[in-house]
């Protein structure tokens, strides 16, 4: 069976035919062209394919397409304003807080939502906010550092 | 070629600098595209059918029901694959690991793959696949593997360097031995021996982007891959040759890699992609899933050691000994020789002897892990060390720094040492402010040393002028962790210009010549000195050309600061001619500007660090908390500070996990109990402190710029810093990794007892 | 497969009534995908629950709490009332995998999934916790603890669903607390888990007590000899120890890829030890 869906995905309405089955991760990287969201595991395990849906962070994996009627989603596609990076994303570069960067646009999302929720969080906060998002390359220590740099920044 | 400069505390405009990497944006963004991101008119969803049976006889595979199913467009097997190895063991290996042909010989084994119009198809159709086995006994642990009566894997194995050669086969693949001088005499003369065996269990590198190709086989034989890899080249000569096609026929284009940590620099499914593109005559897509890529791409040996160090009271050692029994899973590697050779490459011993065997299990293939070998051996060494200093009462900074190796030293592998960063890491570590903080209570402090040796190796680089006067770089080495925005910065340098002026792209395998791949800590390394000498070369055509328009000889002109300056009396007052002004004449001064190298990046310069971990352990559950860590490390000269300080803090924390958490576990059927991130457990955001790293720059005299790999030998001492702390915290020895908490807390109670 | 989003419980209900093949509720997904994924089930239909508004409510009740069965754990910790008067509830169900996992799951779906090692089903069992049922022969009342019949498998019938979880009100020097033990800092599966709700005097005497161990049994075990060693105690040390020693007798674990029958026995005993202490001081022991 295949679901007809009207969604808002960042900011843009968005139709779509998908299986009933089919996982929102595997819309939005096969129907809609938006490979940013990347699936490491697809089992919620590596917080790689996150993405922001309804306000909350989500793993795109465990939510089906089917669900997205109505509903509205942030991708990382979405997070720069036009060409200004987004304070996360530019901090990011800056604090080398990425290596190979397939990890990177779940982190972008993470942070994003994390901040959103907490905007002066402690270093626990932010260890325990992306504990869910899996790195290989970096030991997390410059992730950790470019968010408390992109924290500050964006309090002002 | 300059080859020895003196380079130390050198200083430059640009190398040193933190700059932002070339590829950042697209990587923030999400428009940086991996493996699993591109797509191609047409394409089919290509799977994989795996044994279930950790060892089993294929007797039959039918696919008649699979291939009538509606959408599906070819299936293969063994039968796809007729041998073009030509008598080659190791790429009959390959070819034998990538689809299995008479035998399954672990979980995960492929008997078969099928592409189809979409998931669900393919799905349906692996289903439809059926495989009659014949389940034999199976062997998993290496020490098992040894016995006499072990199911036998291969019938073709006869171990490699004991004499006579056997006449029986065995899973024993091959002995070897390292060392010099008199172990017995030494060993006599120690006033202390301490003599003990260890355990590793099997790790994963465990990146985040699971192996994923795109390939495309014309019916003319031309073909494309887009692949994911440590090494474009090496996939398209392996593939090439497993295929029996020509090697300039197959263009393979590396895409981002996400994560490779040696794991992608062998090929996996990519020859059935291409084999499923050519029988089905359409693009095919296969991305493996997570569980596949546990149990079915290259994980590191499990590990069986026993090592056994005297030491005088003085503190100086006097012999030591280690036999270390790796496996290669289910195919002969030489695993435990790499061990060997490094076991005890950070010290300078009269009397040093180390023995390897090798075996194959019913595992998958091992595959090289960041440093390959090293960090088990190092966790039975350096616990050992411990031990001895301990038992002779002596600091365990100082016993090593006694007994360190230093140029002039004959390594426990045979050469001998020029300048190195042993002594150097350690002076440090003993002086580190970490060294002298107050611990808190449950909580102590390990320490631990490591070598890896680094690798030069086949590089190609091309260096292009452009028009307006900017430069292009095209490199053949994988950017793992920054090496684009590196080799800039190396380019810049040379020709006096900004690091913004130097695009460097990793070129694909038709437009460049012969690459080795990213592994041995070789990328920026070899690239940089292949790039330097392009840059240089292409300088001269850039003197030449300001000779030409000058009219004055080319010994009078000198390139500084991005620009040709003529020197002497007669011609000095002249105005320099700057890149851009030479590269706008030049389609009347002689056509473009370019530079090559094609080099055998030789003399790698080994490398050495010293890490100080603080570890707290709960002794009622037996877990272990990482509260402090400090990574010491010489990297020669850091290009990049910032993505030198990435490599320390990723291999640390790699360490870590192996240390605490991360094995493999099988079940008595010899299937992959936890073939998933849920139960592989790889460190988190929150199970890690800080990881403080301090550069030191000891510079390789054989680079131009003294450059030194940096990539591996980060993941070679924490589990021994681990172990080592744990056993100040809690005071029981580990000699078993991962210190899970089953396992501390089980020494603790026996302890106790 | 078909997915179906009613709008109302009676219509959840009755799609999953009279469906003839293998139908799931979703309601976070959390679970329900990752089986899909690994193709451990083929489900013909999906009723999506969360298009119920009134499963999506936290409601301040006469008898307590009752959180919709497709509320998201994450949303817990929003309710300012429920964090102050079951923070051992909001803690245990926010220990469920990530950050991502928990903008979606829900503890009903916790609790119908019948893990052991369910992390908001052993503070839900010490609270005293029951389900609201719909089915289609009306509507019914469970104790949290009935739920679970054995490892993935419930005593719902055919066609129920739990539309809402029924905290019971705080009582005053009350206390409630959840930990677990995980290898990691976090998105682990708990290898041993316990729950402690308990209620003092005036003077710090225990005079309830509900203790709950999770990953040691086939279910999750309500332990009453565990209650009963610190009932009419102020948790002192002696206590502390037949606490223990309850918790660690009443465990029923098996070895696996998570844990050893030894390990769980003796984690158990410590878990319940400093989960009483916390749960103590909640209640505003000293």
């Amino acid at each position: 069976m295949s679901v007809h869906v009207k969604t808002t995905i960042n900011g843009d309405q968005v139709e779509f035919v998908c299986g009933a089955d089919e996982p929102l991760l595997d819309v939005l990287r096969n129907r809609l062209g938006l490979t940013g969201a990347k699936e490491g595991c697809g089992t919620g395990d590596c917080g790689a394919c996150s993405v922001i849906l309804d306000g909350r962070l989500v793993c795109s994996c465990l939510v089906l397409g089917a669900e997205m009627d109505g509903r509205s989603v942030e991708t990382i596609e979405g997070m720069a304003d036009g060409a200004k990076l987004h304070p996360l994303q530019q901090q990011f570069i800056d604090n080398a807080a990425l290596q190979c960067g397939v990890c990177t646009p779940g982190f972008l999302m993470a942070a994003q939502a994390l901040l959103r929720k907490n905007p002066d969080p402690t270093e626990e906060d932010i260890r325990f906010g992306l504990a869910g998002n899996l790195c290989r390359c970096t030991g997390y220590d410059k992730i950790v550092r470019a968010v408390q740099a992109a924290a500050k920044e964006m309090r002002g | 070629m300059t080859m020895n400069p003196d380079l130390v505390d050198k200083t430059y405009k640009v190398i040193g600098t933190r700059v932002r990497r070339p590829d950042g944006v697209d990587k923030v963004t999400g428009r940086a595209r991996y493996g699993a991101d591109a797509s191609a008119p047409g394409q089919l969803v290509g799977l994989v059918l795996r044994s279930p049976h950790a060892h089993a006889v294929i007797k039959k595979i039918d696919i008649s029901k699979a291939e009538k199913l509606k959408g599906v467009k070819a299936v293969i097997t063994s039968a796809d694959f007729p041998d073009h190895t030509n008598g080659d063991r190791g790429l009959r290996d390959i070819l034998e690991n990538c689809m299995a042909r008479k035998k399954a010989l672990y979980d995960g084994h492929a008997v078969a793959a099928v592409a189809a119009v979409d998931a669900r198809t393919a799905r349906e159709a692996l289903k439809l696949i059926k495989v009659d086995y014949q389940i034999l006994p199976h062997v998993t642990e290496v020490d098992d593997a040894f016995k006499a009566n072990a199911p036998l894997l291969h019938d073709d194995i006869f171990t490699d360097g004991i004499t006579p050669t056997p006449t029986k086969s065995s899973n024993f693949v091959k002995q070897a031995e390292y060392g010099h001088g008199d172990i017995d005499a030494g060993f006599r003369e120690a006033d202390v021996i301490i003599e003990k065996s260890y355990k590793t269990e099997q790790t994963h590198q465990g990146y985040i982007e699971p192996h994923s190709c795109l390939a495309s086989v014309s019916p003319d034989g031309m073909a494309e891959m887009w692949v994911c890899t440590q090494g474009h080249f090496v996939y398209r000569n392996q593939c090439a040759a497993i295929l029996g096609m020509d090697a300039n026929k197959l263009r393979v284009t590396s895409s981002e890699i996400g994560g490779g940590f040696g794991g992608k620099t062998h090929i996996w499914a990519e020859p059935l992609a291409l084999a499923l593109s050519r029988k089905a005559n359409r693009p095919v897509k296969l991305t493996m899933t997570r569980d596949e890529v546990f149990r079915a791409t290259g994980p590191t040996s499990s590990t069986s050691i026993d090592v056994k160090i005297g030491a005088k009271k003085d503190g100086t050692i006097t012999a030591a000994f280690a036999e270390l029994r790796y496996h290669g899973g289910a195919f002969p590697g030489n695993w435990a020789e790499f061990g060997a050779m490094t076991g005890f490459a950070c010290y300078d011993l009269k009397n040093v002897k180390t023995v390897s065997k090798d075996c194959v299990v019913n595992r998958p293939k091992t595959a090289a892990y960041r440093a390959p070998s090293t960090p088990q051996v190092c966790f039975a060494v350096e616990s050992t060390v411990d031990e001895v200093a301990r038992a002779i009462g002596m600091n365990p900074v100082d016993f090593r720094i006694k007994n360190a190796a230093k140029e002039g030293t004959k390594s426990s592998y045979g050469p001998v040492y020029g300048p190195i960063g042993i002594g150097p890491t350690l002076e440090a570590a003993k002086n580190h402010p970490h060294m002298k903080a107050p611990l808190a209570k449950d909580t102590g402090r390990g320490m631990a040393c490591g070598f890896w040796f680094n690798f030069g190796g086949q590089t190609c680089v091309d260096m292009n002028v452009t028009p307006d006067g900017n430069v292009t770089v095209a490199v053949g080495t994988i950017d793992v962790g920054g090496s684009r925005a590196s080799l800039a910065l190396v380019v810049a340098e040379e020709l006096g210009v900004p690091y913004d002026a130097v695009r460097v792209v990793v070129a694909d395998t038709s437009t460049l010549g012969h690459n080795d791949m990213t592994d041995g800590s070789r990328g920026t390394f070899s690239s940089s000195m292949a790039a330097v000498f392009a840059t240089r070369n292409a300088i001269k055509t850039l003197r030449e050309r300001a000779a030409k328009t000058w009219e004055i000889p080319l010994d009078e002109v000198v390139w500084e600061d991005g620009a040709a300056r003529a020197v002497g009396a007669q011609h000095g007052n002249r105005a320099p001619l700057t890149l851009k002004e030479i590269a706008a004449a030049a389609p009347g001064s002689g056509g473009p500007i370019a530079g090559h190298a094609e080099i055998v990046a030789d003399n790698a310069g080994v490398s050495f660090a010293t890490h100080i971990c603080d570890a707290h352990v709960d002794k009622e559950t037996g877990k272990t908390t990482i509260t402090r860590y400090t990574v010491i490390q010489d990297a020669g000269k850091a290009m990049h500070p910032a993505y030198v300080e990435g490599q320390y803090q990723g291999g640390a924390a790699q360490g870590i996990g192996w240390a605490l958490n991360e094995e493999y576990i099988y079940g008595a059927n010899g299937r992959l109990q936890n073939a998933g991130f849920l139960d592989y457990r790889i460190p988190v955001c929150s199970d890690l402190p800080m990881i403080d790293t301090q550069i030191l720059e000891i510079p390789n005299p054989h680079h131009p710029y003294g450059v030194r790999g940096v990539g591996e030998t980060s993941i070679v001492p924490p589990l021994a810093a681990v172990a080592n702390a744990v056993t100040n915290a809690a005071g029981v020895h580990m000699n078993h990794v991962p210190m899970s908490p089953p396992r501390i807390l089980k020494a603790i109670k026996a302890l106790k007892a | 497969m078909r997915y179906e989003a009613p709008a109302t419980a009676k219509e959840a209900v009755a799609l999953l009534a009279k469906e003839k093949g293998t139908a799931y509720v979703l309601a976070g997904g959390t679970d329900l995908l990752v089986k899909m994924k690994a193709g451990m089930v083929e489900p013909d239909l999906v009723v999506d629950i969360k298009r119920i508004k009134a499963m999506r409510e936290i409601k301040k009740t006469a008898t307590g709490f009752s959180i919709g069965g497709a509320v998201p754990c994450a949303a817990l910790t929003e309710n300012a009332a429920l964090v102050k008067a079951w923070p051992g509830v909001v803690e245990a169900a926010n220990l469920i995998g990530s950050k991502q996992v928990q903008g979606r799951c829900t503890m009903s779906g916790n609790l119908c999934n019948a893990s052991p090692a369910a992390d908001s089903v052993p503070a839900l069992v010490a609270a005293g916790a029951k389900v609201a049922i719909t089915g289609p022969k009306g509507s019914r009342k469970l104790a949290v603890e009935d739920v679970p019949a054995g490892v993935g498998r419930t005593n719902l019938k055919k066609g129920e669903i739990v539309t809402s979880i029924e905290l019971p009100k705080k009582l005053a020097k009350s206390g409630d607390a959840y930990l677990r033990f995980i290898p990691r800092t976090e998105m682990d599966i708990a290898v041993v888990s316990c729950a402690v709700n308990l209620t003092i005097d005036g003077k710090g005497v225990i005079t309830k007590a509900r203790v709950a161990l999770g990953a040691v049994a086939v279910t999750v075990l309500l332990v009453k000899d565990a209650a009963k060693a610190i009932i009419g105690t102020k948790l002192d040390d002696a206590a502390k120890a037949k606490l223990t020693a309850a918790c660690s007798a009443a465990c029923k674990p098996i070895d696996d890829k998570r844990g050893t029958i030894e390990f769980r026995t003796d984690v158990a005993g410590v878990l319940a030890r400093r989960a009483a202490e916390t749960a103590y001081a909640r209640a505003g022991g000293k």
